[in-house]
Parts: structure tokens; C-alpha cells; sequence
């Protein structure tokens, strides 16, 4: 793949005027995949289902306290993108990723690397809320007991109680910790599940659409959450909704049938994007 | 006229009926054009004529071919000489039987006398006209039937309503045999049992130490009277059930652990047939398996270590037991564990859990009450299940809980005692029907339980 365009464009692009995608076939990505305070940078990343290739030679750096949204057309691989970041796609029998992703200089595809401790800094919120069936309590704790991340009960209680606090939620659920997870609302479920992952105290939190099954409501109150992780973690989320990407997000990075198509700011790209697939996304002309 | 001769005359009025119902209804409507004009399908006028045609004459077959036999025995006695009219009930049923059994050519008891041929005769001429009879009276209501239908068609007629409510009539129908059957069943085991209890207190037999139900078969005969203390028969049923859950259970969870998580899909797909194979061995081979082969190789090496082994072994019973039913523990738990969203167990990934750890932390418990369900379901099977113990675990009432020893299950006993030529009101064989009752009731329970578990579980999900 031919980045250097990009790449090189990178400090100059006040001054390049680009071309519209047709007079740009190799499918470049425009904008600027570069962080100034790169913490993970997957370089040429291709992922394969058996013969579907579902992400074409990607190559994007995301900062440290960055949110970066992911948006694109249904299917065009941001979930699958989103999955190789802490190697989720490990469980599907058919996928296949080569390039080289690093976190924090290190290779997370290294042959010595433990999935299971990347996990662990780089921790994933899903689309739908899952919590286990088990208590609030232990739905949060399971993480730190995992990790053995506390010494003893109390302070077990205490990173349950701040993260509970810190997805928002404490204050709906401190009365009732020993009730099923699976009792609260769709919202509540969700921000346990943020609560989960920051439990664990990753570096990197992945959310894949994790406001498309609530309400507007629970929606700002994830989004609040969002802008207030932002100050400790990188957080990547792949949304739909081109609001939530303005409101949340520093970057945006666009995807179409698998290839990265442009990157840029948040505000640079909602007001003049510069690639016309990503014009046609954001005014609305492909679904 | 033979039966196969009015089987085809009936099926070809029903074509003709539909035929002809058809064409009607399409006339109606007025052309091909038109049909929706009608309410219903010009088929299912035709339908609708065949069912009018059939039904009724079908009905009346059925009734004629229950009452026939009855008829023509009161006929024929009636024509009987007033010598064998006046010979006692049982004498006389003798009679019936050798006038039928001559009339239809089989093998007469006792000499063949007159009254014998001339019975038999007029019973001959007797069926024969009831047959001739019956054969008109079919033809006639089925062609009676398809006019009225025919007569019924019109543009209004809501032909397709009234099939309808025929075929879900029958379908009502076929469902409740089997209801029905089974309902039957328990009546007449509870019936059985009832009868056993009146000579047997319920207390003695449920709670009585001893089982030896050889009570005299004649009236003549000298014996013990038995005694009906069933514990025995509970505890081997038990013993024998523990052992083979102590197999079942732990080697079908790790089968099913192992085939949902572990296992690539090549190897699913082989085992999980394999497994579904194992399932379908007839109990008896088991048991060969476990008499011929479990039962010397346990005793053997009870010797070899110095314990006696009965050459009939709870324990090669309860094991060859568990064997057969790991299949059914694997395939329900593995029901269970996939059942578990995938959301779950990504869930517990991509929180930095092992496999193992998502297993034993996220995925069993999640999938627990399904697989205690399914345990639930392969205990009744266990406790139900008749070859193997048959064959393998002896006939001896032994009171013990030494897996070494013969014992004997509940199962056995209904067969031993039913086995052979029986009277069927002694205490002994009444027992069976009392044994059957209590299998059934425990059974049941467990499966009402079990069911609703894996139900209540798979709902929770879905
Ligand atoms: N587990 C899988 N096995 C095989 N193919 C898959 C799998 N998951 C995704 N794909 C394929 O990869 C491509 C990208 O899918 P992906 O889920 O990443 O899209 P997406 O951008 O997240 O879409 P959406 O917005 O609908 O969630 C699609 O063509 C999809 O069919
Ligand atoms: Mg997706």
C-alpha cells in the first residue's frame, strides 16, 4: 500500500487541495492517519473470514486520550477492525489478520504475547449489553477477581464502588449490588458493562455501537461517560450515528467495504471532507 | 363382496365426488375467470365432497365391524339346539369360539360334530350377508353423501371453512390417541396397583425390608404367602442409578465441555455423530456387554485385589448404565452450553478471561440449570431403564449398599414377575402393576422437573 501520500501530506494538509475518489482508484486512505501521541498503530492490516476480505491494508495510528469513532456503510469491517485490536477475532475459527498492530510500541500478534493479558489493557464494550448472569456486584468484580487485582474484600468493594462511580451508575445501584445484573434497564445493563470494563483498569477501551440499543436518554448519559473516560484512555468506538461521532469524538475515520478511506478530525471531516465517498456517508447518500 | 372391492368402489365415487364437486364450483363461478367469485377454491368444493362422501360411510364401516361380531354371536346361539343354549357361560363361550374358529377354517378344539357344522354354517351365511349388507349401506351414504355436497356448491359456500374444520377435527383426533393410550395406561396399572394394595398394605410395601413375592400360584399349592417390602428393590434401583450417574454425569459434561469450546470443528462433527450413534444401541447389546464382558472383567479384578465380586454386580450394571447414558448427559449439556449467547462468552474474553476461566466462571453457570435438567431427565432414564440391569445386575433382593454385590431393581422385578404363565389376580403378579406405579410416579416427577428446568432455562435467553 502506497501511504505515502498521506503519510507524507500529513503536516501540509492546510495547503493540499485532494481529488475527488474517482481520480483516486488505488483507494488511498486521505486525511491523516497519523497521532502525535501514537499509543496503537496497526500498519497494512488485513483481515480475511476464509475468502472474504474484509479489511484491505488498513494503517491508522490512534493517540493516548483520543476518541476516535469509527463510521462507514453496514459491513464495511469497523467491528471486525475494532476486534483486532485485542485480538477478539482469535475466536472466530475462519479469521485470518496479517500486518502488524503494535500498543505502545509492542506487537500484540507477537508469537509471545498472551491474548488473554492484552485483554486485559484493551478491554471491549459490545454492541448489545451483555452483562453475566450473575449479581451487579459480581458482574463488576469478575474482572479484578480474574486478575487478582485486589488483595482482599474491601478492596474488591472499593474498585466495584469507583467503577460503578465512574460509568455513572453508582448512585441507581448502590442499594441493590446483589440483584441480577440482567435486572436493570438497557442503559443501566450498558453502563454496567462500561463499569466491567473499567474495572479492570485497561488502557484502551473498544465500544462497538454501544449506544444503538438505547434510548436517547441513556444515549447522553454513555456519551457524558465517554467524554469523561477520554481523560484517561483511548477509547476507539464504531458508532452509526454521525451525531454521536460529532459530539464525542477528536477523530473519525471512515470505512467503505473494507478499506479506510479517510481520517481525519472530527471537525475537518463534518465540514469538508475530503473524499466523496465520505462526503456521500455524511450528507447521507449511501446507507 | 370383498373388502378390497368396496375399498375401491368407495375410493372412486371419492374421485369422482372431487371431480365432480370441482367442475361444479367452477361452473358456478361462471368459467376459470371467475373463480373469485367463489368464496372458496373450486378444490375445496372438491374437497369438501370427498370428506361428505367418505366420512360418513367411513364411520358406519367402523361401527359395523365393531357390532358385527356381537350379532352374529347372539344370532348364532339363538340358533343353537336348546341342549347347548342351556350350558353354563363358560361352556358356552368354549362352543363360540370352536363354531368361529371352524367357520374360518383354523384348528377346532375337540372333536366336530354336527351342532358344530351346522353353527358353523349359518354363521358362514350370517357373515355373508352382513357383509353384502354392510357393502351396500357404504356405497349408498357415500353417494348420498357426494349429492349433498355436490348440491351444496355454490358461490357463497364456504367449502374451504369446512375442510378446514374437518382436517383440524382429525388432527384433534390423531393427537388425543396417543393421550388417550397413555392415559389408559396409567388407569390400568393404577387399577392393578389398587387391587395389590388391597391385599397388601401400602405401608408394608413401601417400607417393608424384605422381597420374596413367591406366594402360592394354585389354590392348592402349599406356600409362603410373600412378602412385599420393596426398600430392597428402591435401594438396588438407587445404588444401580448413583453408580451410573458417577459415570454419566462427569464424563458426559466434559464431552459436552470439550465438544462446545474446545474441540475444532472437525473433530465436532465426527464425535458429536459418533456420540448421537452410541445413542441409538439397542439396551440390550449393552447388556451383553455388561454381563458378558464388565461383569467377569470387575470380578476378576476384585480377585486380583482380594475382594469378592458377585459374578452379578451392581457395579457392572450401574456402570455399563452410566456408559449408555453419557450420550444423552453430553448432547443435553451441550444443548445447555450452547445456549449461552456467544455475547456471554465474548464478553468474559474480552474481559481477559481464559477459556477455562470463562468456562467455569461465565459459561457454566449460565448453562447450569439446563444441565441439571438434563441430569434430571438421564436419572429417570436410569432409574427406568430394564436390559442392562436384567442381564447384569441379578434377581437377588439383596438390602446393601455394596456396589460388589448382586441387587436387583424395580425394573427386574415387574419382568420376573410378569414373565411366565401367570394368574393374573395373585398378590405376586398384581406386585408388578404396584412396582410399575411407583416407576412411573418417580419418573414422571423427575421429567416433569427436568423439562421444566430446560424450559424455563432456554426461555431466558431467547
Ligand atoms: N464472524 C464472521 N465470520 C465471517 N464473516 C464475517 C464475520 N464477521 C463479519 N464478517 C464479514 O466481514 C465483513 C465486515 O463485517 P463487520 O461486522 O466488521 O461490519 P461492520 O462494519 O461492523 O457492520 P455493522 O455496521 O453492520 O456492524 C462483512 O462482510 C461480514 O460479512
Ligand atoms: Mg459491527
Amino acid at each position: 500500500m502506497d501511504n505515502e501520500v498521506a503519510v507524507a501530506t500529513g503536516d501540509a494538509m492546510e495547503h493540499v487541495e485532494y481529488v475527488e475518489s474517482d481520480a483516486n482508484p488505488s483507494g488511498d486512505t486521505v486525511g491523516n492517519v497519523k497521532s502525535d501521541d501514537a499509543f496503537i498503530s496497526a500498519e497494512d492490516v488485513n483481515v480475511y473470514y476464509g475468502d472474504n476480505h474484509a479489511i484491505k491494508n488498513v494503517t491508522l495510528e490512534i493517540g493516548r486520550q483520543q476518541v476516535i469513532a469509527l463510521i462507514g456503510p453496514s459491513g464495511c469491517g469497523k467491528s471486525t477492525f475494532l476486534r483486532c485490536l485485542n485480538r477478539m477475532n482469535d475466536s472466530i475459527d475462519s479469521a485470518r489478520v496479517t500486518g502488524r498492530i503494535t500498543l505502545d510500541g509492542e506487537d500484540i500478534y507477537a508469537k509471545n504475547l498472551d491474548p488473554v493479558l492484552l485483554r486485559a489493557r484493551v478491554g471491549i464494550v459490545f454492541q448489545k449489553p451483555n452483562p453475566f448472569p450473575k449479581t451487579i456486584y459480581e458482574n463488576v468484580a469478575y474482572g479484578p477477581r480474574i486478575h487478582g487485582l485486589a488483595a482482599n474484600r474491601s478492596e474488591l468493594d472499593q474498585i466495584v464502588h469507583t467503577s460503578l462511580e465512574r460509568a455513572g451508575l453508582l448512585k441507581e445501584v448502590k442499594d441493590r449490588l446483589d440483584e441480577p445484573g440482567t435486572s436493570l434497564s438497557g442503559g443501566q445493563q450498558q453502563r454496567l458493562c462500561i463499569a466491567r470494563t473499567i474495572a479492570v483498569n485497561p488502557e484502551v477501551i473498544l465500544m462497538d455501537e454501544p449506544c444503538s440499543a438505547l434510548d436517547p436518554i441513556a444515549t447522553a448519559k454513555i456519551e457524558d461517560l465517554i467524554d469523561e473516560l477520554s481523560e484517561n484512555y483511548a477509547i476507539i468506538i464504531v458508532t452509526h450515528s454521525m451525531q454521536q461521532a460529532a459530539r464525542v469524538s477528536q477523530r473519525v475515520a471512515y470505512f467503505h467495504l473494507g478499506k479506510l478511506i479517510e481520517v481525519d478530525e472530527t471537525s475537518r471531516i463534518f465540514t469538508n471532507p475530503q473524499h466523496k465517498l465520505t462526503e456521500d456517508y455524511i450528507t447521507g447518500r449511501i446507507g | 363382496m370383498p373388502a378390497t372391492t368396496l375399498s375401491i368402489l368407495l375410493a372412486a365415487i371419492a374421485g369422482a365426488a372431487f371431480f365432480l364437486g370441482k367442475q361444479r364450483a367452477f361452473a358456478v363461478a361462471g368459467g376459470p375467470g371467475n373463480i373469485t367469485k367463489l368464496h372458496s377454491l373450486p378444490g375445496y368444493h372438491g374437497y369438501f365432497a370427498i370428506l361428505c362422501a367418505l366420512l360418513p360411510s367411513m364411520l358406519i364401516l367402523v361401527l359395523w365391524l365393531v357390532v358385527e361380531p356381537r350379532v352374529l354371536t347372539a344370532l348364532t346361539i339363538q340358533s343353537l339346539p336348546d341342549a347347548q343354549r342351556s350350558m353354563a357361560p363358560s361352556e358356552l363361550d368354549l362352543l363360540v369360539n370352536n363354531i368361529r374358529n371352524l367357520a374360518a377354517g383354523d384348528v377346532v378344539a375337540g372333536e366336530v360334530n354336527a351342532v358344530l357344522t351346522n353353527a358353523s354354517q349359518r354363521i358362514q351365511e350370517l357373515q355373508e350377508t352382513s357383509r353384502r349388507l354392510l357393502a351396500v349401506t357404504c356405497i349408498g351414504i357415500a353417494l348420498l353423501g357426494a349429492t349433498v355436497a355436490w348440491r351444496r356448491i355454490s358461490r357463497a359456500f364456504r367449502a374451504r371453512n369446512q375442510v378446514e374444520s374437518v382436517i383440524t377435527g382429525l388432527l384433534i383426533a390423531a393427537s388425543s390417541i396417543a393421550i388417550l393410550t397413555t392415559l389408559g395406561i396409567v388407569m390400568s396399572v393404577l387399577f392393578e396397583a389398587i387391587r395389590f394394595f388391597r391385599e397388601v398394605p401400602l405401608t408394608d410395601f413401601l417400607f417393608g425390608l424384605e422381597w420374596s413375592p413367591q406366594t402360592a400360584i394354585r389354590a392348592d399349592q402349599v406356600g409362603s404367602s410373600g412378602s412385599f417390602g420393596a426398600v430392597p428393590l428402591f435401594t438396588g434401583t438407587l445404588l444401580i442409578t448413583a453408580i451410573a450417574m458417577f459415570v454419566a454425569v462427569p464424563v458426559g459434561l466434559m464431552t459436552a465441555i470439550f465438544l462446545a469450546e474446545y474441540s475444532s470443528k472437525r473433530i465436532r462433527d465426527v464425535a458429536k455423530p459418533l456420540l448421537e450413534i452410541l445413542a441409538g444401541i439397542p439396551t440390550v447389546v449393552y447388556g451383553f456387554f455388561a454381563a458378558l464382558t464388565v461383569a467377569p472383567a470387575i470380578r476378576n479384578a476384585g480377585e486380583a485385589v482380594g475382594i469378592s465380586v458377585a459374578s452379578e454386580s451392581a457395579l457392572a450394571a450401574g456402570l455399563v448404565m452410566g456408559i449408555m447414558i453419557i450420550p444423552l448427559v453430553s448432547s443435553l449439556s451441550d444443548d445447555a452450553i450452547n445456549a449461552v449467547p456467544r455475547a456471554m462468552r465474548d464478553g468474559a474474553l474480552g474481559l481477559g478471561s481464559t477459556r477455562s476461566e470463562t468456562m467455569k466462571r461465565v459459561i457454566l453457570p449460565a448453562a447450569l440449570p439446563g444441565i441439571v435438567g438434563g441430569i434430571l431427565l438421564a436419572v429417570s432414564r436410569a432409574i427406568g431403564e430394564t436390559m442392562i440391569v436384567v442381564m447384569a445386575a441379578g434377581l437377588s433382593a439383596n438390602l446393601t449398599a455394596n456396589p460388589f454385590e448382586a441387587v436387583t431393581t424395580v425394573t427386574v422385578q415387574i419382568v420376573t414377575l410378569l414373565v411366565g404363565d401367570q394368574e393374573f389376580d395373585s398378590a405376586k403378579t398384581l406386585a408388578a402393576f404396584a412396582l410399575g406405579l411407583i416407576l412411573f410416579v418417580v419418573t414422571l416427577g423427575l421429567n416433569v422437573v427436568g423439562l421444566r428446568v430446560v424450559r424455563k432455562y432456554r426461555e431466558q435467553y431467547d
